[in-house]
């Protein structure tokens, strides 16, 4: 069994079909399922109809190829939820309960689907048994690294020239993906991070970029291959707002079965949340301590939520907080202390003032604001009330002669 | 045999065993929220995770199996430090108005708050926000202090097998909850209450009868009576400190007097009474050819179970009223009469081990002119309260006998309150109405104990009579399938919704401990034992009652006031 990610659209599906025969009979098993997201309908298909191929061929069904071997395999539709990709939740999943992961031992090869051993992979692994197969260990093991063999493929997305699927040789650095394969960033900006492996891979910024892909050298430095995520992030990225990003994510992914996952990483989403916050006057003091203790807090919250959670999502789910804050540092100090956001992107934390030097007077941008922050006569150069402001940017749309400042 | 070691300690574990029970076998505790004895570990709190040499993250010592050579730290600062996060991330999702909680200074959340020393709200944030539901007439569900640990929802799915119940929701909107959160009532919920007394703390509830209770209690023109089932008196000292299995007959009945009731009446008597009526019925039925096998109707829990799911074998039902009612009946009927009383100013509150007996009691085919049979109904745990509120020191208090006629009891009726006691009380008297003759060893064991399932065959005269005894409502389906399938090789089954009967009833004082159901149990049987008579038919005060009153089993005023109908439930 596998499941599946949409970077496996791309797979020759025939090539799946194969390493699953073949798994199978190394293993003797009689039936094998493919768990695949019903929101991906196009892989569906196509692997439907190559099943049916295969089927109509006797290459699968009874007595393959006369070889006495019986194996059938059937697509599971599943309904989306990110945890159904763990093993034992998976298996959950298929046997039509809820997608909730269990405790190992017993372990899937021992106790399995409907109790019985079952070995799950995924669709890469698979993908990669017939070729290895047929053109034998050593041509495999003669590409990577000394414990990483073979090829990864990755699906390079973000703030990159070459957006896509590509498959590369383990070992190669991270600086090689991400300017040579993947071209660079566009428009002349500058890298800030790349995050590696799904939404709770860790953030690795400029000063590691000559780490090597590979599974041991990615965990050294705080993030992991999983899924084969690969997101770069430019200048204009907050790596606050992005580790909220994926914090949130987790959070409404997470199944809600055991206590350190579901209700750590709320309260790690809370903490961050407060930090990009704004200045107010007055009940601000208690507030300021909150954050403060927040962040202090948040190593420890983090590390019982990895030490703790019952399976692979909680166990991760901190990857991105806890490398921002070790590469990211002076980012967090700066919305935290200085209450600024760099990259722009924390709205509450900027400041909208009127250039009174460029300012016409032609009140647009008074009529428009929704929360009567500028105050002006007709003609004269207009202001911002700060207490009333609610960084919506409107005035900054409306304004003709670009008399509104951001910072 | 495996050896490990645990905090410094070298510990001999059979293989296959899990750290906590490894651990336990030395005398080392370990907290844990969703661990339930004889199930399969769930692992979800995380409240129970040690540390192992070599192993990255912390372990769930009820999950994970000992090896050779493990070695385990049970309490180091890594751990402590675990623990004690989840259990204020815990807290910190919860409502915490323990002063005013049903479960204040019983509750397993507040206990390891206090052992962890939870002292500040280091995680104040956002809280979850349901509505109570209050749907069903005899159970709470308040999701807001729900945490989360399933263990209800083992109960109602693995034990049970009803399924009322279930996770629903991700993350933060993680929540236990019936189907489409319709509220209890109208889901498979058979209001059983075993989730109650499974729950941690106070998200699942019974609904509270005490103040209706003490409003009559201070209606001057109301005649307020109390009934004692056979259960309560073997478990009520539990909540004072005595030892599982204290018979408390006495105290309750000096008690319940000082609380105010007028009189106080034995369930038990009941008991006999319905034994007589349901003995009869079964005669009645073989003779007359009549659906077979009969199921016994005591248990309101089952009596719901059947009309929801199997319509089909409502006539198998035994058509009796459960003894309580029928004591409320003749409360209102023969006793008004003798003591000159309207049967409107009599006001009847039963004191249960059952919540199920809160929604029974409500049913309108269950009384007479307009007049429920039982008013209300207090389960063990609310008349505790009572106690408590009216300053009552219940170790110290006299012990006094029941109020008669409706007070006397035999031996048989007192074991009504343990699983297959139901059935033996009516082989008892079974045996007397065929062949007219007493059943020398009125003991019997085959039907005694903790199995699912238990059965037996009796020689009656010339009549082999099958019986089965159904321990738990997770186990009825397979002897229903069979009736339906015509190969139920029975005469009479009797069927208790909760594990082990009534004494194990989810109305009965929280403890977490199996042992001391047991001891329940060993409390009834002995109580049975040191009875003189110990069956029902030798009851003098019901012989006076068929006497002057009711004539004769199966009269038509015993139909009147002791039998009841059914309805199909299921909406098919
Ligand atoms: C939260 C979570 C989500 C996962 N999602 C996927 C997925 O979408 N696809 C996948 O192949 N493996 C996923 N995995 C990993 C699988 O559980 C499994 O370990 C893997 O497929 C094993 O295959 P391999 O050994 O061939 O890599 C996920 C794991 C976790 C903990
Ligand atoms: S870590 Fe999260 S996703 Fe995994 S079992 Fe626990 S709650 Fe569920
Ligand atoms: S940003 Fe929005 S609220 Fe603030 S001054 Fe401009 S229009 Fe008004
Ligand atoms: S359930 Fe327990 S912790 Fe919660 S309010 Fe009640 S007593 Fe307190
Ligand atoms: S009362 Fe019984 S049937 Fe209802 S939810 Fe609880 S365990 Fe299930
Ligand atoms: S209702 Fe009680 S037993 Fe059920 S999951 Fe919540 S806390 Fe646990
Ligand atoms: S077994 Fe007893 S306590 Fe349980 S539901 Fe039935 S009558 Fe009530
Ligand atoms: S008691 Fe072990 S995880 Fe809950």
């Amino acid at each position: 069994m596998l499941s599946w990610t949409d970077q496996s659209l791309k797979v020759i599906p025939y090539k799946l079909i194969e390493g699953m025969i073949v798994a199978a009979y190394a293993i003797g098993a009689n039936f094998g399922y493919i768990y695949c997201r019903a929101e991906y309908p196009l892989a569906i298909s196509r692997l439907t109809h190559c099943i049916h191929e295969c089927e109509k061929y006797g290459l699968l069904g009874d007595n393959i190829l006369n070889s006495k071997f019986n194996f059938r395999l059937k697509i599971k539709k599943g309904a989306g939820a990110f945890v159904c990709g763990e093993e034992t939740a998976l298996i959950a999943s298929i046997e039509g309960k809820r997608g909730m992961p269990k405790p190992r031992p017993p372990f899937p090869a021992v106790s399995g689907l409907w109790g019985k051993p079952t070995v799950i992979n995924n669709v890469e692994t698979l993908s990669n048994i017939t070729s290895i197969i047929s053109k034998g260990a050593e041509w495999f093991a003669s590409v990577g690294t000394e414990k990483s063999k073979g090829t990864k493929v990755f699906a390079l997305s973000g703030k990159i020239v070459n957006t896509g699927l590509v498959e590369i040789p383990m070992g190669i650095t991270l600086e090689e993906v991400v300017f040579n394969i993947g071209g660079g960033i566009p428009f002349n900006k500058k890298f800030k991070a790349v995050q590696i492996g799904g939404p709770s891979g860790g953030c690795l910024p400029m000063s590691v970029i000559k780490t090597q892909v590979d599974y041991e050298s990615l965990k050294d430095v705080g993030a992991m291959m999983g899924s084969g995520g690969f997101v770069v992030m430019d200048e204009d990225t907050c790596m606050v707002d992005i580790a909220r990003f994926f914090l949130n994510f987790i959070q409404s992914e997470s199944c809600g079965k055991c206590v350190p996952c579901r209700e750590g990483t709320k309260r790690m989403l809370e903490i961050i949340e407060r930090v990009p916050v704004a200045y107010k006057e007055g009940i601000d003091k208690y507030d300021q301590l909150q954050r403060f203790k927040g962040i202090i807090g948040l190593k420890r919250l983090a590390d019982v939520i990895r030490d703790t959670s019952l399976c692979g999502l909680g166990q991760s789910a901190p990857n991105p907080v806890l490398s921002g804050l070790q590469y990211f540092k002076d980012e967090y100090e700066e919305h935290l202390f200085d209450r600024r956001c760099r990259s722009g992107v924390c709205k509450e934390l900027l400041t909208f003032t009127i250039d009174t030097t460029l300012c016409s007077g032609c009140g647009l941008c008074k009529r428009k604001c929704g929360t009567e922050a500028i105050i002006g006569q007709k003609g004269e150069a207009h202001y911002v009330l700060q207490d009333k402001c609610i960084k919506c940017g409107m005035c900054l749309e409306t304004c003709r002669f670009c008399a509104i400042n951001v910072n | 045999m495996v050896e490990l070691t645990i905090n410094n300690l070298k510990v001999k574990a059979e293989e296959g065993m899990t750290i906590l029970e490894a651990a336990k076998s030395v005398g080392i505790s370990v907290p844990t929220l969703c661990y339930m004895k004889n199930l399969f570990p769930t692992g979800a709190c995380r409240m129970c995770v040690v540390e192992v040499t070599g192993q990255r993250n912390l372990l769930p010592s009820c999950a994970f199996p000992v090896t050779e050579g493990m070695v385990v730290e049970t309490n180091s600062p890594r751990v402590r430090r675990a623990r004690k996060t989840i259990v204020e991330l815990l807290v910190e999702n919860h409502p915490q108005d323990c002063l005013i909680c049903v479960r204040n200074k019983n509750c397993e959340l507040q206990d390891l708050a206090e052992r962890y020393a939870v002292r500040e709200h280091r995680f104040a944030g956002e809280k979850r926000k349901h509505v109570v539901d209050i749907s069903s007439p005899a159970m709470e569900r308040d999701p807001a202090k729900c945490i989360l640990c399933g263990r209800c929802v083992r109960v109602c799915n693995e034990i049970q097998k009803i399924g009322a119940i279930d996770f629903s929701g991700r993350g933060f909107a993680s929540i236990v909850t019936t189907p489409y959160n319709k509220g209890l009532n109208v889901s498979d919920c058979i209001l059983c209450g075993q989730c109650i007394i499974a729950c941690p703390t106070a998200a699942l509830r019974e609904r509270s009868s005490t103040k209706i209770v003490s409003t009559a209690l201070g209606n001057k023109n109301k005649f307020v009576v109390a009934q004692i089932a056979p259960a309560v008196r073997a478990t009520l000292g539990e909540e004072f400190r005595m030892p599982a299995g204290t018979d408390v007959t006495g105290k309750l009945v000096s008690g319940l007097r000082r609380l105010g009731f007028k009189k106080v009446f034995d369930t038990n008597f009941a008991a006999d009474l319905t034994i007589i009526e349901e003995a009869n019925e079964l005669v009645q039925r073989v003779v007359n050819n009549q659906p077979l096998p009969m199921f016994t109707s005591c248990c309101p829990g089952w009596v719901k179970f059947a009309e929801m799911n199997y319509p089909e074998i409502i006539p198998n039902l035994s058509s009796c009223k459960s003894p309580h009612e029928m004591e409320g009946a003749i409360l209102k009927s023969y006793f008004a009469k003798k003591m000159g009383l309207d049967p409107r100013d009599i006001f009847v509150v039963s004191i249960m081990p059952c919540t199920v007996k809160k929604f029974e009691s409500e049913r309108p085919e269950l009384g007479h002119d307009a007049l429920h049979d039982v008013d209300s109904v207090l389960t063990t745990r609310e008349l505790v309260r009572f106690f408590n509120m009216a300053g009552i020191d219940f170790s110290d208090l006299p012990d006094e006998e029941f109020d008669n006629p409706l007070g006397e009891s035999t031996g048989a009726a007192a074991i009504f309150g343990t699983s297959g006691g139901v059935m033996e009380a009516a082989i008892r008297t079974a045996y007397y109405t065929i062949t007219g003759q007493n059943l020398d060893n009125v003991e019997i064991d085959e039907i005694r104990g903790m199995e699912g399932v238990k059965s037996a065959t009796l020689t009656m005269g010339e009549l082999e009579v099958k019986v089965a005894v159904v321990n738990g409502i997770g186990n009825v389906r397979p002897l229903i399938d069979e009736i339906n399938a015509g190969t139920s090789p029975y005469h009479f089954i009797e069927v208790m919704a909760c594990p082990g009967g009534c004494i194990n009833g989810g109305g009965q004082p929280i403890h977490q401990n199996l042992d001391n159901v047991m001891k329940r149990v060993r409390a009834l049987y002995e109580i049975d034992k040191k009875s003189v008579t110990r069956r029902s038919h030798d009851n003098e005060a019901i012989k006076t009652l068929y006497k002057e009153f009711l004539k004769e089993p199966g009269s038509h005023t015993a139909h009147t006031l002791l039998h009841t109908h059914y309805h199909d439930r299921s909406g098919k």
